[in-house]
């Protein structure tokens, strides 16, 4: 909140105010602010969004010498590195929700809808989206700090003079090793998550037969499923990596500016990720 | 640079500097003084094409800064070597070796192996290559700014731009620096007998005296060209009063 030093009306004399309200003194001033400013955000984002898009296709073989090892480098970190978390979650999602539903469904004899419910709420759902914000937690506020830091101590600066596209060396390797890592690690989640489900089911005396369990899966998967899941994972990466580099790089930082980008990378990730799930319904719905 | 106003990074701000007409030719020696706060970063920056003049015009090897493509102004880019001041912003995850192989490596879409010649060839010219696989948080401010140097020459520019190169080193880094860029300008082993254009910003002109060919002053936001060595003799109550202002 701006200081303000100015007189204000039915003050007895003159003298600026010296102490600064706990409460805005315009409630419509703040909101309208704040509009403005979430307006100027989303603008500034999609703009960032269009540049990287454009660098990653006009640039997609310049010196992929040096930007290869860097998405390599950033699966590793945001994927490989992620395995064992992703098999936990894998494993308790499985456990928690998978087999507790089937055991339900199973005592109120509606079993056969298991696959149904399996893939509207595991691959659909919750697959996708646990994996994103594990993505989001562990990769994408490591990415803001780094590139936070880098934009506060001038190595942006630094690569420009070099003739150094910042946007192709730093953003693009993270946009497409997010996304990779985010479709691949949900790929793992999802099959931990069904067959431990089974495993819990199985444990709880559930006569659900396997081959019935994965019949039940297998017809109610279509093509569709698929590619929308490829899709949505990979936007989710996509934007991760996009609202994570734009907080770290597009605005000038200081270092004591870094802790508060992360945090604000991190808040504007989970909106949009689930504005994102939102539309994929609506998709789902219509298909 | 054509009647040009340097306007700091930051913008909304007034002009550091007003009315510079400078024009820098091949194969000359620039030293450019001027205290804290006097826009010498800015006018680097500028002259580099890293920003653009709040009014006037700047021109990199006869085209206008920012009237030309992104392609163009990349290849002006690499022909220009900058080395920033206050360890010469290298980057912290890299090691020197990698540093300086970075934009080699970029431009030409070479390998590390490709680039460990040339690498090695500016390792040893600047002394560096004990430190090579060492990250820049490992080494002393003198040392990291002798490796922004090296990594603005693998490109091997026609212009050098330092800006404030001598800024907290030690009396040893000092005279080293002064000593290699002497050389460069001569003529080094490093250009196969070719001379670099150097320009230098610094907040003390004496101590480039007998290094430097070309002099300038920024005082109270104007430019104000000294002249050659000489020139810089003449000017001495004019810089004892730069210096005294400061104080």
């Amino acid at each position: 909140m701006a200081k303000e030093i100015s007189a204000t009306a039915g003050d007895d004399s003159e003298r600026p105010r010296i102490f600064l309200s706990p409460l805005p003194r315009v409630y419509l001033d703040f909101v309208g602010k704040k509009i403005i400013a979430f307006s100027d955000t989303l603008y500034s984002l999609a703009a960032f969004a269009l540049i990287t898009l454009v660098v990653m296709f006009k640039k997609s073989r310049h010196a992929h010498l040096v930007v290869h090892p860097l998405i390599r480098s950033e699966i590793m970190r945001a994927g490989i590195r992620l395995l064992p978390m992703t098999g936990f979650l894998g494993l308790a999602l499985g456990l928690v929700i998978i087999g507790q539903t089937v055991f339900l469904l199973n005592r109120i004899g509606v079993q056969n809808y298991t696959g149904t419910i399996m893939v509207t709420v595991v691959v659909r759902e919750l697959g996708p989206m646990i994996a994103a914000l594990l993505v989001l937690a562990r990769a994408g506020t490591a990415i803001v700090i780094e590139l936070g830091t880098s934009r506060a101590l001038g190595e942006v600066e630094a690569l420009e003079a070099l003739g150094i596209d910042p946007v192709h060396f730093f953003v693009v390797p993270r946009v497409i090793g997010l996304a990779l890592s985010i479709f691949s690690l949900t790929m793992y989640l999802i099959l931990i998550a069904l067959l431990s489900g089974y495993l819990f089911a199985f444990l709880q005396d559930v006569p659900l037969h396997p081959s019935d369990y994965f019949n039940q899966l297998a017809n109610a998967l279509t093509w569709q499923d698929f590619a929308l899941l490829a899709l949505k994972t990979s936007l989710f990466g996509g934007i991760i990596a996009v609202v994570t580099c734009f907080q770290g790089l597009a605005q000038p930082l200081r270092i004591d500016d870094v802790a508060a980008a992360t945090t604000r990378a991190v808040a504007h990730s989970v909106v949009a990720c689930v504005l994102l799930d939102a539309a994929f319904i609506v998709i789902y719905l219509v298909i | 640079m054509v009647d040009a106003s340097i306007s700091p990074a930051q913008s909304g701000r007034a002009a550091e500097v007003e009315n510079v007409h400078w024009r820098i030719h091949p194969e000359t020696f620039w030293v450019v003084g001027g205290v804290f706060g006097s826009g010498r970063s800015d006018l680097m920056a500028t002259a580099a094409g890293l920003q653009r003049p709040a009014r006037g015009v700047v021109k990199i090897f006869g085209d206008e800064t920012f009237a030309i493509g992104e392609e163009m102004l990349v290849e002006h880019r690499r022909r220009i070597g900058l080395v920033f001041s206050n360890g010469g912003r290298l980057f912290n995850r890299l090691t020197i070796a990698e540093n300086i192989a970075l934009p080699i490596r970029y431009h030409r879409n070479w390998t590390e192996a490709e680039a460990e010649e040339p690498v090695r060839a500016i390792l040893e010219l600047t002394e560096l290559l004990p430190f090579a696989t060492q990250t820049p948080g490992m080494l002393s401010p003198n040392w990291q700014q002798r490796a922004a140097l090296a990594r603005a020459l693998i490109l091997q520019p026609e212009v050098l731009l330092l800006d404030k190169p001598l800024l907290g080193l030690d009396f040893r880094h000092q005279r080293w620096t002064l000593d290699f860029l002497s050389r460069l300008s001569a003529g080094g082993a490093l250009y196969d007998g070719k001379k670099v254009t150097i320009v230098a910003t610094t907040d003390n002109l004496q101590a480039w005296r007998a290094v430097g060919q070309q002099f300038a002053l920024l005082k109270g936001k104007r430019w104000k060209e000294l002249g050659g060595r000489a020139g810089l003799e003449a000017s001495g109550a004019l810089l004892n009063d730069v210096w005294a202002d400061d104080i």
